[in-house]
């Protein structure tokens, strides 16, 4: 039961920030619409007793990734109105066949039955608190995927020196304009 | 979970709140004193003893000073800002064991507002969250001197945050080998207290200080910088940016940001005891000494670790000019963290090979 109200409490708050994503005309308010809808994800994954995901999530979206948006946004100047013209042809339509889609796959799941709507983390589907905690997961993680934990960090590194190495790869030097005022 | 279970979580968290209110009212004077001899002047001293009560005065002023709100600011964002900063200040505090456990009848009470498993990604998650208020104040201001204030911080605390979480990754693999019965690591920061009690040889407390003393220095510097206070205070730095992000906020709405930042200041100092000094750790001379003086000793040894690291923020304060923003960047960049990650190696090695010997033997 508690579940269920937890879920009620933050679902809400989690859609709010996603709408105002979208809806937000100053990017600003909608980089803190993902981070309400960020911090409500993480209390849900609290209540599965994901504790280990919760802070995680929180530490590497909410702190250091909007962080980085937030910083973006204000560097790039965030009085710049956007560019309201659609780029894509008939992109409306496009966009609304895609909802249709999307609605139209959830409810022939939903309606499959091979779905069932509540899966609750009460009474017998735990078999110990323990699901999710630090304890189990690094288990799990440096025991059956240590192989695949090990690729995925070789992965990012890789990703981050070929970053590195596109970023400070020098061309020739730009004529800049002289600016008369600064030299003068 | 009886009812009587639930007042005692209400209550501890309502004695952690009362706790800090009360701990800000005293930094807050003990910082103006301390800085004062330091510059060789007095200090506060005209309202109540020796001052003390200065910063109730301080306070009541702020309260009944006029809030205003600029007229080219994002109101909304404005108004939350002050909010977003305090509220993580009390939550990281929530997750520091303060005291030894106490037991009444049957029930042990923890004297720690919560105790997860995850406590101290809790801890580091809050503090990356503290960020957003600089950030926030500093653009709805809708003025250029805080929008710098604002800028300089976001690039500060991700600078810093890395620093200090690998330091306190090597404390954590460093603290999986101190468990006598049960291996393997913990983040529990009531769990990382207990096993840090004990002694080596008889006389050295079995704190992280004495072989994690590499972190402790690079995981106090990054706090320091965590809570934007000299010599790292380029957020609020007077001669450039007037304030810096709280350039705008005046009465309540300032002095809660000023709130934050002394709570922020005694959680983190909380946190570096609670990590390096052993907590509460300390001689209670149980079955000696009465009972409720054993009870209470653990919170006086806590409150002294606490403090002394306290009176480090207001010495170095006091001591250092702020560093340029290249300099800042280059210690964090090119000293703190290749130090840090260089730790975390060697403490790695020197682990695995007490544990495993050699690899190729």
């Amino acid at each position: 039961m508690a579940e269920v109200i937890i879920f009620g409490l933050m679902a809400l708050p989690a859609l709010a920030g996603g709408v105002t994503v979208v809806l937000a005309r100053n990017p600003v308010y909608g980089a803190m619409g993902l981070l309400g809808s960020m911090l409500a994800l993480g209390v849900l994954y609290v209540a599965q007793l994901a504790h280990f995901i919760a802070a995680i999530h929180v530490v590497v979206y909410a702190g250091a990734v909007m962080t980085l948006f937030l910083f973006v946004i204000m560097l790039i100047g965030v009085d710049r109105a956007d560019d309201q013209n659609e780029r894509l042809p008939r992109q409306r339509q496009l966009v609304i066949l895609g909802v249709l889609g999307i609605v139209a796959t959830a409810f022939a799941v939903a309606f499959s039955g091979r779905f069932s709507w509540v899966i609750a983390a009460t009474g017998e589907r735990i078999p110990q608190a323990t699901n999710g905690t630090t304890v189990a997961l690094a288990r799990v993680l440096f025991s059956d995927w240590v192989l695949a934990f090990e690729a995925t960090a070789l992965l990012l590194t890789i990703g981050s020196a070929g970053a590195i190495a596109l970023a400070s790869r020098r061309g020739k030097p730009v004529d800049l304009p002289i600016d008369p005022e600064v030299t003068s | 979970m009886d009812w009587i279970d639930f007042l005692i979580v209400v209550l501890r968290v309502v004695v952690v709140f009362a706790l800090l209110l009360l701990v800000t009212i005293i930094n807050v004077w003990a910082e103006r004193k301390v800085v004062a001899d330091f510059q060789n002047r007095i200090g506060p001293e005209r309202a109540g003893p020796f001052g003390m009560l200065q910063t109730v005065a301080d306070g009541l002023k702020l309260f009944f000073k006029e809030s205003i709100i600029p007229a080219r600011s994002e109101v909304g964002m404005f108004l939350l800002a002050p909010f977003l900063a305090v509220i993580p200040a009390f939550l990281i505090f929530l997750n520091i064991p303060f005291g030894r456990p106490i037991t009444i009848g049957d029930r042990v009470i923890p004297l720690q507002g919560m105790d997860v498993d995850v406590g101290l990604l809790i801890v580091l998650a809050m503090s990356s969250m503290a960020v957003y208020a600089v950030v926030i104040a500093g653009w709805s201001s809708g003025s250029k001197y805080p929008l710098l204030g604002g800028v300089r911080a976001t690039a500060q605390a991700i600078s810093y945050e890395a620093a200090m979480g690998l330091a306190m990754v090597a404390v954590v693999l460093f603290s999986a080998t101190q468990a006598a019965d049960a291996p393997g690591g913990t983040l529990s920061l009531a769990e990382l207290v207990e096993r840090q009690s004990g002694t080596w040889a008889g006389i050295i407390p079995r704190w992280n200080l004495i072989p994690q003393i590499v972190a402790f220095v690079i995981f106090f510097i990054a706090a320091i910088a965590e809570t934007n206070r000299a010599p790292f205070d380029l957020v609020e730095a007077e001669q450039e940016l007037v304030g810096g992000y709280f350039t705008e906020y005046s009465g309540m709405r300032f002095a809660m940001f000023f709130l934050a930042e002394y709570i922020n200041i005694f959680s983190m100092s909380a946190l570096t005891a609670t990590l390096f000094l052993g907590g509460w750790n300390g001689p209670t001379w149980d079955g000696v000494l009465p009972v409720w003086l054993s009870a209470l000793l653990p919170f006086v040894w806590f409150m002294i670790k606490t403090y002394v690291l306290v009176f480090i923020f207001f010495w170095i304060r006091a001591t250092l000019p702020r560093l340029r923003y290249d300099q800042l960047m280059a210690l964090g960049w090119k000293r703190l963290i290749p130090g840090a990650l260089g730790w975390l190696m060697l403490t790695a090695v020197v682990l695995g090979y007490r544990r495993f010997g050699l690899p190729w033997s």
